[in-house]
């Protein structure tokens, strides 16, 4: 059996088109693997104002198209296809793909990010799509003038709840703590918005309607009281779960499902690495994913000449 | 077969009066998750050419239709039968994850 390629890449969010710029500088030979087009979850964003270099702030989408270019000016073609498993079969790594291909590699780079996390009451499966969002700049044009739900307390929510007073006419901002956990500068600006009124230690228990959403049952986690609130639409951002099923029989994962890793992005097998949002860590940017998924690269290629020196195969 | 573009004026011909199964893309140029499926889109636009046809509908330009149907999401995609909308999908999901509910459609 003899391997693919050099270094196969799953993921072309941040974290796997910057491990791709990197190995292709490095002339390794490398695939990449995304099942839609590259972006990751950036490309939901309106804007991204903390990546720097982009003083004026620059568009998820945009962004990403350019980390793309730079991927694609190097040789970056898309290799359309889901990973659906990784195994091990000796020195050599196996990716299984959807469509039945199987990739042999000698080192692998896990970017596939993560998806949001839903919030798991009853109504939010069927009303997915009839006023239950889990995307701001998709959905918010649906519920110009109209009141609305959102539910979080982090960056994602605050930053999408200001996005969503360009079209709704009233934001119930729901959050089950008594502080928001986003960015200070995000939180002056929810504070102090006129559209935004913030509904402290309270969960949403029930989302509420037939054919569309018609409101949500909310519980205050203090006092126990009840009440139902209506809304045309409820916006969730309750943080994300990571896109690693794939891996789960192969590599070692945290309790909350995301690849454990060293600060050098090594996993618990050999010659497989992790980037980006779907590793277990703390902050998880598009500034870090992009730094990830250098390192990454940088160890493959650290990895490949360790085992050519040691008379490996490859 | 490429893909349709259907507009509020043309989607009773193309989509309700189509002879066999028709996917429409509701879709807008501000929806990121929208350009990330487009080219899943076109690639099944042809591999189930002459058995599934395959639209797309914006629905900035044309607003009746998406209201018709109650769409509050993109991208969302419906699957159309004999005029009536028989199953959908919403949000930017897999290939396989479309050509599951395809394979369904066309079996039926």
């Amino acid at each position: 059996m003899r391997p693919e390629a050099d270094l196969i890449i799953v993921g072309g969010g941040p974290a796997g088109l910057t491990a791709y710029i990197y190995a292709a500088r490095a002339r390794l030979q490398t695939l990449l693997v995304e099942k839609l087009s590259p972006g990751g979850q950036v490309v939901v964003t309106d804007v991204v104002e903390n990546y720097p270099g982009f003083p004026e702030g620059i568009t998820g989408a945009e962004l990403m198209e350019r980390f793309a270019a730079q991927a694609r000016a190097l040789g970056w073609e898309a290799l359309r296809d889901e990973a659906v498993d990784l195994t091990v079969e000796g020195e050599l790594r196996v990716v299984h793909l959807a469509s039945g291909r199987t990739l042999l590699t000698p080192t692998v780079i896990v970017a596939t990010g993560a998806r949001p996390r839903q919030l798991g009451v009853p109504g939010e499966r069927e009303l997915t799509g009839k006023g239950v969002s889990y995307c701001a700049t998709c959905d918010g044009p649906f519920f110009r003038d109209q009141v609305i739900a959102v539910v979080g307390g982090g960056n994602t929510a605050v930053q999408e709840s200001i996005f969503l007073t360009r079209f709704a006419r009233k934001i119930y901002l729901i959050h089950r703590r008594n502080r928001l956990r986003a960015t200070r500068i995000l939180q002056e600006r929810v504070l102090s918005h006129p559209k935004i009124e913030i509904l402290w230690d309270t969960v949403v228990t029930q989302i509420l309607g037939k054919e569309q959403v018609e409101g949500v049952r909310l519980r205050q986690v203090k006092t126990g009281e009840e009440k139902e609130l209506s809304v045309s639409g409820v916006f969730i951002f309750v943080g994300i779960q990571p896109a690693t099923e794939w891996v789960k029989n192969t590599l070692a994962l945290d309790q909350g499902g995301f690849v454990l890793t060293d600060a050098e992005m090594r996993t618990s097998v050999p010659g497989v690495f992790a980037a980006g949002d779907v590793r277990s860590k703390r902050c998880r940017q598009i500034v870090t994913a992009a730094g990830d998924g250098a390192t990454a690269a940088y160890m493959a290629e650290q990895y490949l000449a360790e085992r050519k020196s040691a008379g490996g195969r490859g | 077969m490429a893909v349709c573009q259907v507009t509020d004026r043309t989607f009773e011909e193309e989509v309700l009066q189509s002879d066999i199964p028709v996917l429409v893309d509701f879709w807008a140029a501000w929806c990121g998750p929208c350009r990330v499926i487009a080219p899943v889109i076109e690639e099944l636009a042809e591999e189930y050419a002459g058995r599934l046809k395959v639209c797309k509908l914006n629905v900035d330009e044309n607003p009746i239709t998406p209201g018709r149907y109650g769409i509050r999401a993109i991208p969302t995609l419906i699957f159309f039968k004999n005029g009536q909308p028989v199953e959908s999908i919403t949000g930017a999901v897999a290939k396989r994850t479309i050509e599951a509910v395809i394979s369904k459609v066309l079996e039926v």
